[in-house]
């Protein structure tokens, strides 16, 4: 937005549906709509199902209202990053004031039809990761500072919350644990890909830490923050909404989060040049795998509580129960 | 040639159906929320020209 050299791309053709479905961040809403089921599975309560799914709705719409802004936004680093260059609006298939409108709509819409089918604590929350997503980390971070994805990822970490507060009406240790996860997860997922896509990040000018520190200061980055990620992401087995199933693949899954990143640690870029970052590659696969899996840990344990399957004497350490 | 066989409708279909599809969905959603909002026995009052008992001054006897 700040080069005054570009200008939006003509309109090749009629806009299709599925390209507003694009400009809404398919891909993006599956992690959000599925971090918010298991936030909201997990939640103690009960909430009919007819109202369960029309809010996972509001938060998946308000999610892609919020990527459409990005887009928007974003368009003219969006053209110069081979990423992302075939996104609806570089590509010239929607219009940037149609994308800003869809996106302010769509907000608007969310988070009114949240406080009406759940609650106004839960669209309060949709309402504010919205605006973290849209102005904090798009206008604001993105292009200020290489701890853009630090502080930005907040944004993804909240729909799990939200999901718990659908049930709950409120926010408990349980839900900020899972905000943390997500949150301490999000910099070596996006540090692993900007590895290997460094390139494309210094020639939209965007400040990703590679491209500001160098990669050795990522690759220790990467490291530290899966050190400080795996007791976060095992402390929750032992709340309310853990167990032993959840406590048995954190401790797998972490154990191989942490593997990974002491592989990609103790390389340079000499042995990365040699395999082509496959080991980064291989991270930034595992990394989402690793997310969904958590989340599923999460749905399974209370799967396991519905059938009344839960092992007595379980210590609850932390939150409500300790 | 009809009105409705101008080729702008045959580049648009996708949209229009799409968009149907979605207000269709849309609606059948609302719709089944407010039953089992009504269901769940949740007091729902239509603000419609007539006098609610509930809010005029309690009148002692």
């Amino acid at each position: 937005m700040t080069d005054s050299t570009w200008s939006t791309p003509p309109r090749t053709h009629e806009a299709q549906f599925g390209d507003y479905v694009e400009l809404l961040k398919p891909r993006v809403m599956r992690l959000v709509i599925f971090t918010a089921l298991a936030g909201l599975l997990a939640a103690p309560g009960f909430v009919n199902p007819v109202i369960a799914l029309a809010s996972i709705i509001c938060i998946a719409v308000g999610a892609g209202a919020s990527g459409a802004l990005n887009m928007w936004w974003d368009n003219d680093i969006d053209a110069v990053m081979s990423r992302t260059a075939t996104r609806p609006i570089p590509s010239g298939r929607v219009g940037k004031d149609e994308a800003l409108a869809i996106g302010l709509v769509l907000s608007g819409f969310s988070v009114v039809m949240l406080a009406l089918f759940a609650n106004v604590f839960a669209a309060g929350l949709l309402a504010f990761t919205i605006f973290f997503y849209a102005v904090i980390y798009s206008m604001w971070l993105k292009r200020a500072t290489p701890q853009n994805i630090v502080i930005g990822g907040a944004a993804g970490a909240f729909p799990p919350m939200i999901g718990w507060a659908v049930v709950t009406g409120g926010v408990s240790v349980e839900s900020v644990l899972m905000f943390a996860i997500i949150f301490l997860w999000t910099p070596p997922h996006f540090w692993a890909l900007a590895l290997f896509r460094t390139d494309d990040y210094q020639r939209a000018a965007v400040p990703m830490l590679p491209v500001i520190a160098g990669t050795r200061a990522t690759r220790n980055q990467i490291f530290a923050y899966s050190l400080i990620l795996a007791p976060v992401a095992i402390a929750p087995a032992f709340t309310i909404v853990g167990g032993p199933v959840y406590l048995v693949g954190a401790l797998i899954l972490n154990a191989m989060f942490v593997h990974g990143a002491w592989r990609i640690w103790r390389r340079n870029d000499a042995d990365a040049a040699a395999d082509r970052m496959l080991v980064e590659k291989k991270y930034f696969g595992l990394s989402i795998v690793y997310l969904f899996i958590h989340f599923g840990l999460f749905i399974a344990e209370a799967a396991l509580r519905l059938a009344g399957l839960t092992t007595s004497g379980w210590p609850v350490l932390i939150g409500a129960g300790a | 040639m009809r009105p409705d066989s101008h080729e702008l409708y045959d580049r648009r279909r996708s949209r229009n159906i799409g968009l149907g599809l979605v207000l269709g969905a849309f609606v059948v959603l609302v719709f089944s929320v407010t039953l089992v909002k009504l269901y769940e026995g949740q007091v729902i009052k239509g603000y419609d020209h007539i006098v609610d008992r509930d809010l005029l001054p309690k009148i002692e006897e």
